[in-house]
């Protein structure tokens, strides 16, 4: 799995999507350039998490317009494997690939914290190793991760099955306690119609070891492995 | 001709606005009892060379809805204005700024 790390001025997961899938997983990875223009010998691109243009203006609102936002829409639409990790879901929000918005915490407080996913549905290409219903415990690490879609949207995206995950309790009920940020309907990632573009807003690639305290996140990076390998076949 | 474009951008009111809410709070802790809400948003001020008042309103609209704002959850108003000569910013002499686009 050829993975594509993008980095922008002020992105800061980079180093830590690079160990996950360079060091833990044994698969290539080589960093981006956020003028970069073409991604021809990817499999997988990778948005990290961080602070790109300073969060000047709205979260994710300048990078968008950065010469490789071109480059990861066509590839996405080509049927790319593109995977918006914090900061870089609300790139694709901004770009438009993935709806809706993320608004300020509710809470107003930065939350940096483990957090437990119930995976709802198995079928986009970063939860096929997952079974709906199991619970994934991954770190948050963000102040405007509050997941916000106007009804219609809303309504769309739960039609159409585009929640791949949500807050949740241990257990898996998802309950307003267990919502850190209050994103509606407890929403922490989802997919776009196709199932190639995900973003998510708890971070993957900082629970890929039990040296960090769980590698739940090894399931997101392994089930594009697989996502691949179908493609292939 | 150079204008001035104030630009204010906020959630559209079906948003929740946390930072609004908190701050009606601290407003009502100093004893602001009659503060019924507060909304928070984004001032901008963006200065141009255009032709005339209706293509620096194109412009800015144009400027608006592709970065200044998020139509999923901000509305915005604009209000344009031209440049007072003796208000402005732009260095007097020397030529540095040129003509605007003709």
């Amino acid at each position: 799995m050829n993975t594509g790390i993008v980095v922008f001025p002020g992105t800061w997961s980079d180093r830590d999507c690079a160990h996950a899938v360079g060091e833990v997983l044994g698969q290539p990875a080589c960093y981006v350039d956020h003028r970069e223009e073409n991604l021809d010998d990817l499999d997988l691109v990778i948005l990290p998490g961080g602070f790109s243009y300073g969060d000047y203006l709205r979260c994710g609102a300048i990078a968008r317009f950065a010469p490789v936002m071109e480059a990861v829409t066509d590839f996405a639409n080509r049927g790319g494997l593109v995977l918006g990790i914090c900061n870089g879901f609300q790139i694709l929000q901004e770009a438009r690939l993935l709806p809706g918005a993320l608004l300020r915490n509710a809470s107003c407080e930065f939350r940096c914290e483990w957090v437990n996913l119930r995976v709802e549905q198995s079928e986009s290409a970063f939860t096929l190793d997952c079974r709906p219903g199991q619970v994934l415990r991954i770190p948050i690490s963000h102040g405007e991760g509050n997941f916000f879609a106007d009804p219609q949207t809303l309504d769309a995206i739960e039609r159409n099955r585009q929640v791949v995950f949500r807050y949740c309790a241990p257990d898996g009920r998802v309950t307003a306690e267990s919502n850190p940020n209050g994103s509606l309907s407890n929403i922490a990632g989802i997919a776009n119609a196709r199932g190639n573009v995900v973003g998510m807003m708890p971070h993957p690639e900082r629970a890929c070891e039990d040296l960090l305290g769980g590698s739940d996140g090894l399931a997101v990076f392994r089930s594009a492995i697989h996502a691949l390998a179908r493609v292939a076949v | 001709m150079t204008y001035r474009a104030e630009v204010f951008v906020t959630l559209k009111p079906v948003v929740n606005d946390p930072a609004g809410l908190t701050i009606k709070g601290g407003l009502h802790a100093l004893g602001f009892d009659s503060v019924i809400d507060v909304r928070s948003g984004k001032y901008l001020v963006v200065t141009l060379d255009a032709a005339d008042e209706g293509e620096a309103r194109v412009r800015v609209e144009a400027m608006t809805g592709q970065l200044l704002a998020n139509a999923v959850i901000e509305d915005y108003r604009i209000e344009l204005q031209q440049e007072s000569l003796t208000l402005s910013p732009s260095p007097a002499g020397g030529g540095g700024q040129g003509g605007g686009p003709s």
